[in-house]
């Protein structure tokens, strides 16, 4: 390995001081240092590819199987162009890196971490969260997790928090069992290649009755150009268990194009909840295509707070499949679109038996040419009795070029459901703004705290120290936007 | 949702409309000017060379695709009788078509033939004011997904009414026309132009019939609603074609300066209806208001696509859909309300309800939008559910048995819509035919 050289691509200069908590600061991200990596497969995608990921993983063969079928399936499926915007034609997958890495095996404390790795890392803020508010963290730069750790007082508990070429090595009996389970390879042609080539995420296991008390977090660096990160999460919260899960990401802002595609399967079996919160914040370059879908078994509850500030394009519609009676599950999202941005983002509930209910609240904000979508499903089939959706979406247009769009689809059966769906699209009231600037305010200032009231019942949901910060990223992201 | 995939080629892409079938067409025409002959074969040639639609195609989500066929139907032959029974509305005056072709009518007072109002058939249209029929007719681009089923239509089109009304001229009295298919396997291309001059107004109220609910019919139908600056026009469709029909009808409406433009959609017969609405408003003071209700039955479906074009600054569109669906009976409603980059100022509204009246119905709520203007209030909404229960309590508590009470809570589902309506009449007459269609 070579010692690092720093380069710092972004403008304005970077002060460690103001942001106290990383990953959410556009700019925050904007660095990137020149790496040498140890393992690396080359550009482009094909099934020697796919043998090295394979191989420097050491992996059953099962899993290479496994890898081996996506592809065949990735390729096989034409881009859904019929339906998304027409910018997905600019990915070229020949000239993506897949696997990038200096070693498999992350470290446990700091100090082990390559000093340049740590530097990213600790420039993000995440060894000092780590210390303040997680039980467990886990830094994947680029490929593979550099750092993995879980408080001694969590893993005694039973908790396992591991990457997923970890788990599928030491625990395959738990993982295995779910894995590609609750999205089959074949969902779409993004979770097909995900499948051939997935590569760090989390793997959690929270055992029968365990409530973990802190959020786990896991933050995804990407590192190097054109590079394709591919991570896959699986948690797994067992009869009556609870757990919270954060992530966050950046990265540095590039000319070419970086795809990020990651697949996130969650399963709470009876009686557990799971909370999934995402904050992404990657840089204006970054294609992110990602499914995300959780199984809620009887009287289980998942909730995905979902909040989409950076990326070129995200494409996201995190979904809960509520398979056992009572179950429940909810969206909370919130996306802000700036120049250059396409957040086509929502939420899917598939009702699969009697009295379950789901909610979805999702808010968008287009600033300046940013465009915003809404996507939706609801789906209620025959003869489930008691099932109940609410769906609320909002949209605000801060400039005459702004743009936003609403798609959701609704299928009830049956007189024994209930579901209701509203949408608004509306500016930041003039007369709000008149009082608040006869009151001293500048029109900006009137205008970041006209935006931050429109998402503040949900900003609320975030824990503490990413709302306070999500609030300071509005200010920012509303300068010089009004006029 | 687990529907065949039926790929274009299996099926046969022009059916029974091929292209002996579209030369018989043209031979039993009186003569017609040039253009139009022009653009009816142009018509046959899209027509035949687009693909039929296909489960993928997002403008036909949701619907049964495999149910769609071109296939086991004749051009309809001359008809010598027809069940018409007028629903007592005094009107202006009346044509009746069967078969796509005149078979009564009744003139305008003299009066008002001498103030420039025009009721006459297509055919003769095209003939005596070709540059007013030319400018109007199908005039705008299908939009919603059935180009195939318009460019049929354009190409098998025999007759239909022309209503021009002239600017300034008030007509206090509706315009009737009536649609009548008769015999199995007959195909029928039913067609209204609607042209109203600077600051008129009008009534038109169009019914499509079948004259035996048990025989396997075919429309493709369309209309368009042109409203000149200041005019207002009201029009109420009832569709209440045989069980076994399958139809399709696109509905065009124009909206200029200051205009005004009501529709009423009341759907209730045919196998497999889809129709498309479109409303563009073209200039500032534009309002277009577009209601529907369905009454679903049986293994039924019913689908819905509209779309709201906002052009211009300071428009208004207000759409209210309602279905009541019983049985196995399908609906599918998807709205898109588009709002263009300069169309400041534009406030659109969206609703779709549907009242869930069988555990075996299956409802489908495409509420869309698309805004790129920042100054505009749009909502939309959309609910699926059965007769609310506080509702039916409070009227069992009253002393009303449970059935009454659905009762008088579905039509009161439909009242909401039926209000629109300024003319009492006609509303009293499409609520009587809504009641009949639960009782019968």
């Amino acid at each position: 390995m070579k010692s690092a050289t720093e380069t710092v691509s972004s403008a304005p200069p970077f002060e460690e001081a103001a942001n106290p908590v990383a990953g959410i600061d556009q700019t925050k991200g904007d660095f990137q240092y020149d790496m040498t990596y140890e393992f690396d497969a080359g550009t482009g995608l094909n099934e020697k590819t796919v043998d090295y990921i394979s191989s420097v993983k050491k992996e059953a063969s099962w899993i290479r199987d496994f890898r081996h079928n996506a592809l065949k399936v990735f390729r096989s499926k034409p881009m859904p162009t019929h339906w998304a915007t027409k910018d997905l034609e600019n990915i070229n997958f020949d000239k993506i890196r897949y696997y990038l890495s200096q070693g498999q095996k992350p470290k446990r404390t700091w100090d082990e971490v390559p000093d340049d790795i740590k530097k990213t890392f600790e420039r993000l803020g995440i060894p000092e969260q780590e210390r303040k508010f997680l039980a467990g963290v886990e830094a994947q730069f680029d490929s593979e997790a550099a750092y993995s750790n879980i408080k001694e007082i969590v893993a005694k508990q039973g908790v396992i928090f591991a990457n997923s070429t970890e788990a599928l090595r030491e625990h395959p009996e738990i993982f295995r069992k779910f894995f590609g389970k609750v999205i089959p390879t074949g969902d779409n042609k993004f979770s097909a290649l995900n499948s051939a080539v997935f590569s760090g995420g989390s793997f959690i296991y929270v055992p029968k009755g365990v409530k973990v008390a802190q959020p786990l977090q896991a933050y995804f660096r990407i590192n190097a150009e054109n590079f394709g990160q591919f991570e896959r999460t699986l948690i797994i919260c067992d009869e009556g268990a609870e757990v919270t899960y954060m992530e966050g990401c950046t990265a540095p802002k590039f000319s070419t194009s970086t795809l990020h595609s990651a697949v996130v399967e969650l399963v709470a079996l009876k009686g557990a909840k799971i909370q999934y919160i995402t904050v992404q914040n990657w840089a204006n370059n970054v294609f992110n295509l990602v499914t995300k879908r959780g199984v809620a078994h009887e009287e289980a509850e998942i909730k995905w707070i979902d909040c989409n500030i950076g990326s070129r394009l995200t494409m996201k519609y995190p979904g809960v499949v509520l398979k056992g009676r009572k179950a429940r599950g909810e969206v909370i999202s919130i996306a802000l679109a700036n120049d250059g941005q396409h957040q086509d983002t929502g939420a899917k509930m598939i009702h699969a038996a009697d009295e379950t209910t789901s909610n979805i609240v999702a808010k968008s904000i287009s600033v300046g040419q940013g465009r915003s979508t809404y996507r939706g499903v609801v789906h209620i089939p025959k003869h489930l009795k008691g099932c109940k959706n609410n769906t609320e979406c909002d949209a605000l247009l801060i400039n005459t070029n702004s743009r936003t769009d609403t798609y959701p689809a609704i299928t009830i059966r049956g007189d024994r459901n209930y579901v209701q769906h509203e949408a608004s699209v509306s500016k930041v009231n003039e007369e709000m703004i008149f009082y608040m600037q006869q009151r001293g305010l500048t029109e900006g200032q009137a205008m970041s705290l006209a935006v931050n009231g429109f998402i503040n019942d949900l900003a609320r949901q975030f824990p503490m120290e990413y709302s306070v910060e999500l609030k300071r990223l509005i200010d920012l992201e509303m300068e010089g936007s009004v006029g | 949702m687990s529907v065949p995939v039926l790929t274009s080629s299996a099926k046969s892409l022009v059916g029974s409309f091929t292209a002996d079938a579209f030369a018989a067409h043209l031979a039993s025409l009186p003569p017609l000017p040039a253009w139009w002959l022009e653009r009816k074969r142009a018509a046959f040639e899209r027509f035949s060379a687009l693909p039929m639609p296909v489960r993928t195609d997002e403008a036909w989500r949701f619907s049964n695709i495999s149910t769609l066929t071109l296939d086991g139907f004749t051009l309809a032959a001359p008809a010598s009788s027809v069940p018409h029974a007028p629903i007592g509305i005094p009107k202006a005056a009346k044509l009746v078509f069967a078969n796509g072709r005149l078979f009564s009518r009744e003139t305008l007072a003299a009066d008002l033939a001498q103030r420039g109002v025009i009721v006459d058939t297509l055919q003769n249209a095209l003939v005596q004011h070709g540059d007013l029929v030319r400018e109007h007719l199908l005039a705008q681009p299908p939009k919603l997904g059935g180009a195939k089923f318009s460019a049929l239509h354009e190409a098998f089109l025999t007759d239909g009414a022309f209503i021009y009304v002239p600017k300034g001229v008030d007509l206090e009295l509706p315009i009737g026309v009536f649609s009548y298919a008769l015999g199995d396997t007959t195909a029928v291309f039913p067609h209204t132009l609607v042209v109203a001059g600077e600051n008129s107004r009008v009534t038109v109220i169009e019914y499509f019939g079948s004259a035996n609910d048990t025989q396997a019919q075919f429309a493709a139908g369309a209309n368009d609603l042109y409203a000149g600056h200041g005019a207002q026009i009201t029009y109420v469709g009832k569709q209440d074609w045989s069980h076994r029909t399958l139809s399709f009808q696109s509905n065009s409406t124009v909206v200029r300066r200051d205009a005004r433009v009501q529709s009423l959609n009341l759907h209730l017969g045919g196998r497999q209806a889809r129709h498309e609405s479109l409303s563009q408003l073209l200039a500032p003071g534009a309002f277009s208001e577009m209601l529907a209700l369905t009454v679903a039955h049986d293994e039924q479906e019913f689908d819905q696509r509209t779309l709201q074009i906002h052009q211009a600054p300071n428009t208004k569109s207000d759409l209210l859909y309602k279905n009541a669906l019983l049985n196995r009976a399908r609906t599918i409603f998807s709205g898109l309300i588009i709002v263009d980059p300069d169309a400041q100022k534009t406030d659109a509204y969206q609703s779709n309800r549907n009242l869930m009246l069988s555990e075996d119905a299956e409802a489908n709520s495409l509420p869309g939008l698309e805004i790129q203007a920042n100054d505009v209030r749009c909502t939309h909404g959309a609910t699926s559910s059965r007769i609310d229960p506080e509702q039916e309590f409070y009227l069992q508590s009253r002393g009303i048995a449970k059935a009454a009470a659905d009762e008088l809570l579905t039509f009161g589902f439909f009242e909401e819509v039926l209000n629109r309506l300024t003319n009492d009449d006609l509303h009293a007459a499409l609520r009587t035919l809504i009641q009949t269609k639960f009782t019968k």
